[in-house]
């Protein structure tokens, strides 16, 4: 199991009830716990329409997790 | 002080301006993006700003810096404001100076326009029918709720 922090943004706050939680996954990808945090409270964005961050910096979906990490979905942006 | 900045307070155009003053400098080339009272047939009352500012302002800062290597500036600052914006307020404000206009027009357009692609900043729009909705980021069978990114 690997600890890790989520932060949410946006419409994954709203849709999640939260600002940021601690948890513990079997995931081995940022795209792996997207998929199970998205099964576990029915987000309605496919994993292929969300970024990904780590420590506040753009990591692909592949990007390995590791213990402590402070991770970020990014849904479709509109600044401007 | 960065040359990119996500403000929570209203932005002061006269102190953004103030910041790129330079004797070499003969353009100043500004853009700024208003809250609109519509967008997509739907008339708009308020729109909501929120960013995730570290990454905002790193990625903000990497895009100035791209376009000081692109275009021959003088100087490049831009600012977005997170929150809750009322119709006219200014939501992005971006200015560039250089020797000659062509380059600080090129610029700024390059500016805002990747600005817009990659900053991670999400707006929600208040419609007077009292829905809102988060732009680009309706699925199938929602309302689409805004244009294209």
């Amino acid at each position: 199991m690997t600890r890790v922090n989520v932060q949410y943004f946006a419409i994954l706050r709203e849709q999640r009830g939260l600002m940021s939680e601690t948890l513990e996954t079997n995931a081995p990808t940022v795209s792996g716990l997207y998929e199970e945090l998205r099964a576990r409270h029915g987000f309605t964005l496919p994993g292929n329409r969300v970024r990904a961050a780590v420590n506040d910096a753009f990591v692909p979906q592949s990007h390995v997790l590791r213990e402590g990490d402070r991770v970020v979905f990014i849904p479709p942006v509109a600044g401007g | 002080m960065k040359s990119f900045a996500i403000s929570v307070e209203p932005i002061d155009v006269t102190a953004c301006a103030r910041r790129l003053a330079d004797d070499r400098a003969g353009a100043l080339v500004t853009f700024e993006g208003w809250v609109r009272n519509h967008n997509d047939g739907q008339q708009v009352g308020s729109l909501e700003y929120e960013a995730y500012a570290p990454l905002a302002e790193s990625e903000g800062e990497r895009i100035l810096a791209e376009a000081r290597e692109r275009f021959a500036l003088s100087g490049a600052v831009a600012v977005h404001r997170t929150g809750h914006l009322r119709i006219g307020e200014l939501a992005v404000w971006v200015g560039v100076t250089a020797e000659h206009r062509a380059a600080a027009f090129d610029a700024c357009r390059y500016i805002i326009d990747e600005a817009k692609a990659r900053l991670p900043i999400w707006k929600k729009e208040h419609y007077a029918s009292g829905a809102t909705a988060w732009i680009n980021c309706a699925t199938r069978g929602e309302h689409a709720g805004g244009s294209a990114p």
